[in-house]
């Protein structure tokens, strides 16, 4: 780790010009990516800005309609919500497989939704619910929130506040873990709502988090792992490693979505 | 058998300080004024160095040196060496190149090292590290070891033309060519034994310390056999005198192996302590680990065995290349030779077997014993031959093996060993059983049912422990000898001290050498303390690995434990008036034969001291005795793993349904810790087969250089292991015990992909068999049955 200086603001909008004030300041939530990153020299800002001295910034709050998540919410907070279990089992049961407990008692939704790793859970429930992800500025779709690899449409001085998912009639979230790091080798997160069905893929894609609109459109007429099961995801496109081909990422995500499907509650 | 005696589960004694956080690593080791050095390495897998410019690192803040290859050279410290000869087939000796500890002309690895920063604090030197400008230029590498030895590969050492180190081959080529050509049936496998990553939980770490007063030099490292370090250093190094040099490996917390070996980093801080007079401490992280550590493994095998009309196996011929890495290693050389291919017959009567061994350097970090070192490697090859054979012939693999097992014993292979004892019928017998074999047929309709394949696969598997005798192996090239070291020293107040040459790192010896004191002098095991891991404590020992240090290591305790009752009967003798050859020893009692005078222990430990009862003509005083044990033949655990999968077809992942193991491990002084080393092995093993891997690009990069790529065993990857063993008691020496830290490890890979095999319903699936993998070879599969 480099020496950087320490900030930690009492709310958003001193966090804000923070952020302006110095041009390679990084926001510090959970630290579960930054913090490694840091130890191992891979990243060096020069201002950390801690964001745990903000009030208001974590809790859940659910409806009939919708469970709204504070960005600084733990995922061993969401995965233990009796709210979130009634409301969203899925997503209680996604924060549960994320990382190991340690990083679930660190790591927060916000943080993780911001960093947007490839290979990241909560990106796959963002997008495979419609959710909406509220900032100091504005909401954004979750549609048009991820952007590519570790890229999202945040400005350079916008933090997220909230993220607000719709509560679905159905929603089910398979992850294969990768046998390293236990991340996604592909996660799918399906679900069936008023507006139809949703279907989002994580760990697979070489730009991230993808919706299968294919599958979606099948569901959104007979919500069963048979209506999918002749649909197959191309290759093209899908990542490649030692733990994995392109084709293999394809074949799981129709299996992993049959399931998810299947287990949808 | 008493509560703490010989084959009681005894819990360990050490591990009250490990679980409370009470043990001293080195890293917990601080050293007035000490510096701490931080490594510049190669980013390059293979590169010429022209320029290290020192200068803008040498002004950081707390730097106190930056040292390079140029001042190791020039203050004519030695370079790093191979300490076992092995002669190639035209009998040229082996081709090895130098090693110095840091790199002065070259770089031959990523990791390799240019300069060390040292400086107040590691940040400081970290920082002052990426100050150091080195200009390298940058040369073609190779680090597949298929490829290393092609005409127009990069070329790694000057002294090894085609980067051959040796070309040495073992058995009757001419006997194993005749039996080839007679045989109703031949079985051949393509194999490749997946580089591994020790990964011990405690990285490398040195502290060295230079006492100006006596110009001597202080070493506290993460070693398994601090004896030889001292003496490499010493010796081959010219660092210092060997009385001038106390090498201290205090709590190392695991090793497999991988702290064997003298490394740079310890050199190169003692070194450096001397040039600046102030203690030098250096502590490995996990990075540096993955690129510096050696790795175990690295073979590419072309096996094949021959067979009769009557299923009996009549010849193997096998050909390897082994990767050595950038450097040879400290025992590399003996790793795929004399540890491999002399296990080549595993548990069957062969008659004909010839090894060709191809030993090359590529540019990838050095490679050296591994858990079970050549023995994994060994037993892989002749078990999945024997497995896929069975599989040819459309017969049951049980009893193929059982066919062509060594009944009787003593038996002597072609390939040097000569197996003392053994019963590897009782021991597949049992397993078979254990595993409800009979009903395997039902289990895997069952799993057929649920959309799942599932397999059983065997590993009837044979090792070699306890190296020895010492003239044995210095005539097969090793430069040292592999006896063990005991000194018992007992108290006036009847406490003992055992002083140990072997060393643990995890595996329990001040536990179970404690329980063979109690049994042998009847006093309890709180009153026995042993003493390992020091020079300056232990006069000399040979360390511990190759599951040495029971057969070795403890029966030097017995031979010394002799020596001590032998002259404790004679103090008795003369407290009661009586002949020494009269006195007989029991429960920590001293009696007169046919007589109810006795003494106690206690009385007669303050009596060997306070020497009030005979004169100094008579007898010494005091209790304190040495032996050196010589061990007559290497001793062979055996046994049979059968492991038991189910696999995910459309997902590729392998579950361990069931998996028994029964080992013959001759007599057991803590069957708990014998239970507890094969589970660690097989642990390891598991790893192995289906999770871990190196990996180097073709840039030389080691693209598995963390965990989040290399994937290691975890609890929730293993199953709950059934665990029994068979007796045959080792009859080469007085304990007959033959040693238990590396069989897990051993007969675990081969079980594993034969039942993967078995399930996916083909052979081709290398390790590791991840879960991608498995998916490509169960479409294979189902491919092949469709046809």
């Amino acid at each position: 780790m480099y020496a950087f200086t320490y900030e930690r603001p009492k709310n958003v909008d001193d966090a804000v010009k923070l952020l302006k004030k110095a041009d390679d300041a990084k926001l510090l939530a959970g630290g579960q990516t930054l913090l490694p990153a840091m130890k191992l020299r891979l990243a060096s800002p020069g201002t950390i800005v801690d964001l745990s001295g903000i009030k208001g910034l974590s809790g859940i709050k659910a409806s009939s309609k919708a469970v709204v998540i504070g960005a600084l919410t733990k995922h061993v907070e969401v995965m233990n919500s009796a709210e979130v279990q009634k409301s969203l089992p899925a997503l209680a049961h996604l924060a549960s497989v994320i990382g190991d407990p340690a990083v679930r008692n660190r790591g927060t939704i916000g943080g993780s939704l911001a960093n947007n790793d490839p290979s990241a859970d909560y990106p796959a429930a963002a997008l495979g619910l419609g959710a909406t992800i509220k900032t100091n500025k504005r909401e954004i779709e979750a549609d048009k929130f991820f952007k590519g690899l570790f890229e999202t449409a945040l400005g350079a001085d916008e933090i997220i506040e909230s993220v607000s998912f719709p509560v679905p009639e159905k929603a089910g979230y398979e992850k294969f873990r990768n046998p390293a790091s236990r991340f996604a080798l592909v996660g799918v997160f399906v679900s069936k709502g008023k507006d139809g069905a949703r279907v989002a893929v994580t760990g697979a894609g070489e730009s991230g988090v993808f919706r299968v609109k294919e599958m979606e459109a099948a569901l959104g007429k007979d919500f069963s792992a048979k209506a999918i099961e002749g649909i197959k995801v191309p290759a093209k496109g899908m990542i490649a490693d030692l733990h994995g081909t392109a084709e293999y990422r394809a074949h799981l995500i129709g299996v992993l979505a049959r399931r998810a499907v299947a287990a949808a509650k | 058998m008493s509560a703490t005696g010989i084959g009681a589960a005894v819990r360990r004694k050490e591990d009250q300080r490990f679980i409370t956080g009470s043990g001293n690593y080195t890293s917990d080791i601080t050293r007035p004024g000490e510096v701490r050095a931080y490594f510049v390495r190669s980013p390059h897998a293979h590169a010429t160095i022209k320029k290290v410019n020192t200068k803008a690192a040498e002004k950081m803040p707390g730097v106190v040196a930056v040292l390079t290859g140029a001042d190791l050279a020039n203050d004519k410290i030695g370079g790093l060496i191979c300490g076992w000869a092995i002669t190639s087939k035209d009998g040229t000796p082996m081709k090895m190149g130098a090693h110095p500890a840091v790199a002065a002309d070259k770089v031959r690895c990523v990791g390799d090292a240019v300069a060390v920063v040292l400086a107040e604090t590691l940040r400081q030197a970290r920082d002052a590290a990426e100050a150091v400008e080195v200009d390298y230029g940058v040369l073609p590498s190779v680090v597949d070891p298929a490829k290393a030895a092609a005409k127009g590969a990069p070329q790694i050492h000057d002294v090894a033309p085609n980067n051959m180190i040796y070309d040495w081959h073992l058995g009757d080529k001419a006997a194993t060519d005749a039996a080839f050509a007679s045989a109703k049936h031949v079985t051949k496998l393509d194999i490749i034994n997946n580089r591994l990553v020790p990964n011990a939980m405690e990285p490398r770490a040195a502290i060295a310390e230079y006492d100006q007063g006596n110009d001597a030099l202080t070493l506290w490292n993460t070693s398994q056999n601090p004896h030889v370090a001292r003496l490499v250093i010493s010796a081959f190094v010219g660092m210092a005198p060997e009385h001038k040099l106390r090498v201290i490996a205090p709590d190392v917390g695991g090793g497999f192996g991988s702290k064997i070996f003298i490394y740079p980093e310890e050199v190169v801080a003692l070194w450096a302590a001397r040039r600046v007079k102030r203690p030098v401490k250096w502590v490995s992280d996990r990075s540096e680990a993955f690129l510096t550590d050696a790795h175990g493994r690295d073979h590419v095998t072309k096996a094949e065995l021959a067979l009769d009309a009557n299923h009996k196996i009549t010849g193997l011929r096998v050909h390897t290349i082994a990767n050595i890495g950038a450097y040879m290693s400290t025992f590399s050389s003996s790793v795929p030779t004399y540890l491999y291919a002399t296990l080549l017959s595993g548990q069957y009567a062969i008659p004909a077997i010839y090894a060709e061994v191809d030993a090359v350097y590529t540019n990838t970090a050095p490679v050296d014993a591994y858990r079970g070192a050549g023995r994994p490697e060994a037993t892989f090859v002749v078990e999945r031959l024997v497995e896929v054979a069975a599989r040819e012939l459309g017969v049951d693999p049980a009893e193929l093996r059982r066919k062509n097992f060594v009944k009787s014993f003593p038996h002597q292979t072609p390939v040097i060993m000569a197996y003392d004892a053994g019963d590897y019928d009782a021991s597949l017998t049992k397993a078979m059983n254990m595993i409800d074999y009979k009903n395997f047929g039902q289990r895997k309709a069952a799993s057929e049912k649920n959309g799942k394949l599932r397999g059983i696969g065997f590993s009837t598997y044979i090792e070699a422990c306890g190296i020895a005798p010492s003239q044995a192996v210095g005539s097969l090239g090793a430069g040292v000898g592999l006896w063990e070291s005991a000194e018992v020293r007992v108290n006036p107040t009847g406490s003992v001290e055992i002083l140990t040459g072997s060393h643990s790192h995890g595996q329990g010896h001040e536990t179970t050498f404690a329980q063979l004191v109690s049994d042998r002098l009847g006093v309890p095991i709180e009153t026995v303390s042993i003493v390992h891991g020091d020079t300056d404590k232990v006069q000399f020992g040979m360390g511990t690995y190759g599951s040495r240090s029971g057969a070795v290591g403890m029966s030097a305790i017995v031979k010394a434990l002799d020596k001590i009752e032998a002259k404790a009967k004679k103090v008795a003798g003369y407290m009661m008036e009586a002949s020494g050859d009269d006195i007989e020893f029991k429960d920590g009692k001293f009696t007169v034969k046919g007589t109810d005078k006795s003494v106690g222990w206690g009385d007669v430990t303050l009596n060997a001291y306070i020497a009030h009862k005979f004169t100094g003509g008579q007898l010494e005083p005091g209790l304190k005795e040495g032996a050196f044990y010589d061990p007559t033949n290497f001793t062979f655990p055996a046994g049979c793993h059968i492991a038991e999968v189910e696999i995910d077809p459309e997902t590729g992942k392998t579950t361990i349904a069931n998996w028994v193991a029964v080992d013959d491990f001759g007599n057991i002084i803590n069957p708990m810790i014998v239970e507890g080393q094969v589970h660690g092995g097989i642990a390891q093993g598991v790893g192995q087969a289906l999770l871990e891997g190196a990996h180097y690009n073709s840039d030389g990069q080691l693209v598995t250089g963390s965990f989040m790529d290399y994937a290691m065993p975890r609890a929730a990857d293993l199953p709950s292991f059934k665990v029994d063993t068979t007796l045959t008691p080792c009859p080469s020496n007085p304990l007959g015990i033959k040693g238990c830290g590396e069989a897990g490890a051993i007969a675990s890979p081969a079980a594993l992909i034969n039942a993967i095999t078995n399930a996916v319903g083909h052979e081709n699936v290398p390790m590791p068999a991840t879960p991608s993998t498995v998916w490509k070879a169960a479409q294979g599969g189902m491919k092949k049955a469709a046809e």
